[in-house]
């Protein structure tokens, strides 16, 4: 049986997606898997916890006020947004309508990895406008700490990836 | 389960000399922003810079939030430069480009084999960091071995740099493994293997890149200690001048 609680769980991670990744605005924080944990609780208080993507991302604090912007307009006597890194964010965390939000806005999407990063990951990267494998890594380090900067033989063009991290 | 007085004091020392050293390191690796050689090692530099800040962000909010100290500006604004438990490596002015490079490579691979043995810590909430944080550093050891190798392996003068770069940094590397008080109690109670488990797995892990790049350490350097009992270089001291001016002037103010 679902309980009550369960039901308003669910419609704070339905509210959740509205909130967007500043960088990113058509991915929600959802798709970008930083929220980790959602509870409402008998005294019908609701408990938010996130972890940033990377440990210095300045974003952080923007997204955890606007997250708790998002679910105060919800009815709970209160709403605590918390960080932690107890289950921390790696790229896998992705959703899959997240990766075709990051392709379809011209970044490509991290390989899916199993735990461990090797430079030959980031050397072999689809280009997100023609597709062609001849890509050039430029530089591990792009304008924000989870994109990398490539460039596209075939379409002489320069894109980003959102980079995988373990 | 509450912490031996013990345990806390080491926890504590250990937490001040990996957060000290990024803070002072990611200041050092910032004033690459705008003159790097080329554009990608200006913005790597950058990038680098903003990680080992979030690192130290990340340690002094343990600090805060776990062993009682106050918060993460305060501990990086605040205290006197005898407070300072960092290595002497990450003070030294940046200089010119081979020697970043070099401390780059000696410091991260230091830096990464560190987290890795903090995976598995007793004391929670710094073996989740160190998960998370791994996983970034990656990003930093991949492109210190990439240049190192790349730049030992080019031109005659090229590689008489970098290997200069490594004599005059090396003994101050070795000062990042200075042994504290609390080795034992760390090892003991399961939170750190020690300083110097931690040195032989980074020579280790080097040995084979610096072969590919045809340098070499010396074997008689003598570490430069002093640094994580409080003990600092003249170049700390205008560091945490300049670092502290805005906070110096003005504690409340926002940007």
């Amino acid at each position: 049986m679902i309980t009550q609680n369960e039901v308003q769980e669910a419609a704070i991670w339905q509210a959740l997606h509205d909130v967007a990744d500043p960088e990113i605005p058509r991915l929600s924080v959802v798709d970008l898997g930083v929220i980790t944990h959602v509870m409402v609780d008998d005294q019908n208080k609701a408990s938010i916890t996130m972890t940033p993507t990377f440990s210095g991302c300045p974003a952080i604090h923007y997204m955890q006020d606007a997250i708790r912007e998002r679910v105060a307009s919800m009815p709970f006597s209160e709403v605590e947004v918390k960080v932690s890194f107890e289950e921390p964010w790696n790229s896998n965390k992705i959703s899959e309508r997240g990766r075709a939000i990051l392709h379809e806005s011209g970044f490509a999407p991290p390989p899916k990895h199993d735990g461990y990063i090797e430079l030959s990951v980031l050397e072999d990267v689809p280009c997100p406008y023609c597709g062609s494998h001849n890509t050039t890594l430029q530089s591990p380090f792009g304008p924000t700490l989870c994109r990398s900067i490539h460039y596209c033989n075939a379409c002489s063009q320069a894109f980003e990836q959102f980079k995988p991290v373990a | 389960m509450p912490l031996k007085d013990t345990s806390r004091a080491a926890i504590k020392d250990l937490l001040f000399r990996m957060a000290d050293d990024c803070l002072i390191l990611g200041h050092r690796n910032s004033e690459w922003v705008g003159i790097g050689p080329v554009l990608e090692e200006d913005i790597a530099f950058a990038s680098i810079a903003q990680d080992k800040l979030g690192h130290a962000l990340s340690l002094y909010n343990i600090l805060h939030e776990h062993l009682g100290e106050p918060d993460a500006d305060t501990l990086a604004f605040m205290r006197p430069e005898g407070q300072f438990k960092c290595c002497h490596l990450v003070e030294i002015p940046t200089q010119e480009y081979d020697i970043a490079l070099v401390r780059h490579f000696l410091f991260d691979t230091a830096d990464r084999l560190r987290f890795e043995m903090l995976v598995g810590s007793s004391f929670e909430p710094l073996a989740q960091l160190a998960r998370k944080i791994k996983g970034e550093i990656t990003y930093h050891t991949m492109h210190a071995n990439a240049f190192l190798r790349q730049l030992s392996r080019g031109s005659e003068e090229a590689h008489f740099r970098m290997q200069s770069a490594l004599n005059e940094v090396y003994p101050l590397a070795l000062g990042i493994f200075e042994p504290s008080e609390f080795e034992e109690v760390l090892a003991q109670e399961g939170i750190f293997a020690g300083e110097a488990p931690l040195e032989k797995r980074w020579l280790e892990t080097m040995t084979p890149i610096l072969e590919q790049a045809g340098l070499t350490i010396s074997t008689i350097a003598e570490a430069a200690l002093g640094g994580r009992k409080g003990y600092h270089t003249e170049h700390l001291s205008p560091l945490l001048e300049e670092m502290s001016e805005v906070f110096a002037v003005d504690p409340t103010a926002e940007w």
